[in-house]
């Protein structure tokens, strides 16, 4: 290890100034910068939800012109799904994926930092994209909604090819990274890291990873058709030319529907790592979530066209999407069986992380109850762009994806930082966020049910009551996270030492390297690969 | 000693990357391709397996190929609305002769649509058709319709347009009205960009 003394003295600590960050190939660093810009971007994306709940709170028009809502209904949901759920999950992989198989770094570092780097230019994109409407010529607002269906879509303004190429950009970043995370997994594992010892956030990871490769280029190639379509004369979705929108909306949704699971599992794998640890029992049938993650991923590549019941499409396809949706919630049964039984009978104790894991495996059952009611076809067809279908997915995506990423970050913020955050305030964060999230969607179900459409700015009056209750839950709910953000750069500045391993049952029954390295890591960890016995 | 081995197993995982690296490249250019092949497949899938929506994917030209006689069925009436619609930047005027009507299935009717342009300009269009309730389209069979082909009409022209048609006496007894709905899109679709720079209110005009 001696031989090269320039090399050694290089590679010793991390390069001054700003340089780190802008040309940095360490998998930490890159992870911290995938994690800030989630975290800043959780805000941008939340400050619009919070004009959309603030233009609800009453019924009527208060604030802007209807397009302008659906251009924040369309930004809200771009954002919250590409740019701070699969970022942060991006950061969490980059930064414990390697330590947790021994790995030095990723496999691919320059591709990278390539990746990351992608996500600031979309995002830019994408608040152009509203900001171009407002500018004289600059055409109609992006009215869509994130799924950008045509005909609609090639009639709006050049602000939609803006939000064509945010997609477009984002996809490539997404599949840069996820390449580098399955090739890190498959190949940088340390000597005796076999596959089936790997820490369950890595199996997660895998599948996500692949599932990502599968679907991220065909919804590339559906908005570039859609693009075409826009400004040179193909008519792929046009029935004037002979073309059939509802092709996009088999493109959009081959993509959107495995992209729920793309959000999901990190967040699965994340809980697979708390759980055990503070119930202090090894996981409950390892194998068995392997497996439900692997038939989770076929049939979720099987089952998108329940998002369009209602396009007209033959009982045939339909029955088979309705049976293939339904069989779904088994293997996501399962993992909650998963969790629970890792649970039963386990010395547990409730820090914030698993408080957390706890209320996202109660509400994330919920969210799956009402998932099998709206995958049944005559109900759907009664449910279909209500808000309850709003509720539902809200608690789907909020508990399964976002709160599971919270989770990981009390988790693992010990491990990153060297110090403990502040338990007072984790919990009160964590009773505040669960309580707001549940009165802000609660209600959503029963004035979804009683008929309010959703993507509209105004609505009966008759739901006004219940809107109003969302719509105060929603502010608080916003407002958590301004906690979450003070306990973060608290934990950052200073407080307890955590130690390697600050919580006690963190290596049961999974090799755990990353416990055996320092907190903070060193900036490149295992230089020689570790042995895993 | 040490450092020599070490130094091979890096080599070897560097090159293990670059392998792994290619192949998945390959999926995502292979995805990428995926999607537009679905363009093609997705109308092969829904003309051989019969599961087309409403006949949208191939000009509603839906045709009669039992080549039976058909029995007419006096004892039943059927009413069929007709129904037109213009897609936006098409100045056209479009609307059916009759709104509505009573048929007896199995026996064949005709009916025409009227088309002026009032663009000030030649225009080719195409119509596109749409049956409501869906599970009635297979029973709709249409022998003769302007929506078979593109029509192109002149600058303050105008038409009427034959459709010829039959239901089918095995239409399912629980139907008991049919739309027939057209749709009239121009098919040179630079007045439609240009309604998008101009940033105008959308103005699909209904007539009935």
């Amino acid at each position: 290890m001696s031989t090269d003394i320039a090399h050694e003295e290089h590679h010793h600590g991390p390069p001054k100034g700003i340089g780190r960050w802008l040309f940095s190939t360490n998998h930490k660093d890159i992870g911290t910068m995938y994690l800030v810009f989630a975290l800043t971007m959780l805000f941008v994306g939340g400050a619009s939800a919070m004009y959309i709940r603030a233009e609800l709170f009453m019924p009527g028009v208060q604030f802007m012109e209807p397009d302008f809502y659906n251009n924040m209904v369309t930004n809200h949901a771009l954002i919250m799904v590409f740019a701070v759920v699969m970022p942060a999950a991006a950061g969490l992989a980059n930064w414990m994926i390697p330590m947790m198989i021994g790995a030095p770094d990723m496999a691919l570092p320059r591709l990278n930092n390539l990746s990351f780097w992608l996500l600031p230019a979309a995002a830019v994109m994408l608040i152009l994209s509203t900001v171009v409407p407002f500018l004289p010529g600059g055409g109609s607002a992006i009215n869509t909604g994130w799924t950008l269906y045509p005909p609609l879509s090639i009639q709006t303004g050049m602000a939609m090819d803006f939000a064509i190429f945010t997609v477009h950009i984002l996809g490539v970043s997404s599949i840069l990274a996820s390449i580098n995370i399955v090739v890190t997994i498959l190949n940088m594992r340390a000597p005796g890291m076999t596959l089936f010892k790997m820490p369950m956030f890595c199996w997660a990871w895998l599948f996500t990873g692949l599932l990502l490769i599968i679907i991220a280029p065909v919804l590339a190639g559906g908005v570039t058709m859609l693009l075409f379509d826009r400004h040179f004369g193909t008519s792929f979705f046009d029935a004037a030319g002979g073309g059939d929108p509802v092709l996009f909306q088999h493109l959009f949704w081959f993509f959107g529907h495995p992209e729920v699971y793309v959000l999901l599992l990190p967040s699965i794998g994340v809980l697979a790592m708390i759980i055990p640890t503070f119930a202090r029992k090894p996981l409950f049938g390892y194998n068995s979530l392997v497996g439900g993650m692997a038939i989770l991923f076929t049939l979720g590549l099987v089952a998108w066209a329940h998002h369009q019941y209602t396009v007209g499409m033959a009982a045939g396809p339909t029955t088979w999407f309705m049976i293939i949706t339904i069989l779904i919630s088994i293997p996501v049964g399962l993992m909650l069986l998963n969790f629970m039984m890792t649970m039963w009978r386990g010395a547990m104790t409730f820090e914030t992380p698993m408080l957390f894991a706890v209320a996202i495996v109660l509400m994330f059952s919920f969210a799956g109850v009402t998932g099998i009611m709206l995958a049944v076809v005559p109900a759907d067809l009664e449910y279909h762009d209500s808000m309850f279908v709003v509720a539902h997915f809200h608690y789907a995506l909020i508990p399964g994806a976002l709160m599971g990423l919270l989770a990981a970050a009390f988790y693992w913020l010990p491990k990153w930082t060297g110090n403990m955050y502040d338990e007072r305030l984790g919990k009160i964060f964590f009773w505040w966020n669960v309580i707001s999230f549940n009165i802000t969607f609660f209600p959503q179900h029963f004035y979804g049910l009683a008929g309010m459409p959703r993507r509209i700015v105004d609505y009966n009056p008759a739901f006004a009551d219940l809107n109003m209750i969302s719509s105060l839950g929603a502010f608080a709910y916003g407002l958590s996270h301004l906690l979450f953000l003070y306990i973060v750069i608290k934990t950052v500045r200073g407080g307890v030492k955590a130690g390697n391993k600050p919580w006690e049952g963190a290596q049961i029954g999974t090799p755990g390297l990353e416990w055996d390295l320092s907190s903070p890591p060193p900036f490149h960890s295992f230089t020689t690969p570790p042995v895993v016995k | 000693m040490r450092d020599k081995t070490l130094q091979n197993g890096l080599e070897q995982t560097h090159e293990k990357n670059k392998k792994t690296t290619r192949l998945l490249l390959l999926i995502v250019v292979g995805m990428f391709g995926f999607g537009f092949a679905m363009v093609p497949l997705y109308r092969l899938v829904c003309n051989v397996a019969g599961i087309g929506i409403s006949g949208a994917a191939n000009s509603g030209r839906i045709i009669d190929k039992s080549g039976h006689p058909r029995s007419i069925d006096k004892e039943r009436l059927v009413t069929i609305q007709f129904d037109s619609l213009i897609n936006e930047g098409l100045q056209w005027e479009f609307h059916p002769l009759v709104k509505e009507m009573k048929v007896h299935p199995g026996k064949p009717y005709e009916v025409s649509y009227y088309a002026k342009n009032n663009s000030g300009k030649k225009v080719v269009a195409q119509a596109i058709p749409g049956i409501t309730p869906w599970q009635a389209t297979s029973y709709f069979h249409k022998t003769e319709c302007f929506c078979f082909t593109q029509q192109t009409l002149d600058s303050g022209e105008e038409k009427d347009m034959p459709l010829k048609f039959i239901i089918d006496p095995d239409l399912p007894k629980d139907i008991k009205v049919v739309t027939l709905s057209y749709t009239f899109m121009d098919t040179d679709r630079s007045s439609l960009r240009k309604k998008r720079e101009l940033n105008l209110p959308s103005d699909n005009k209904h007539k009935g």
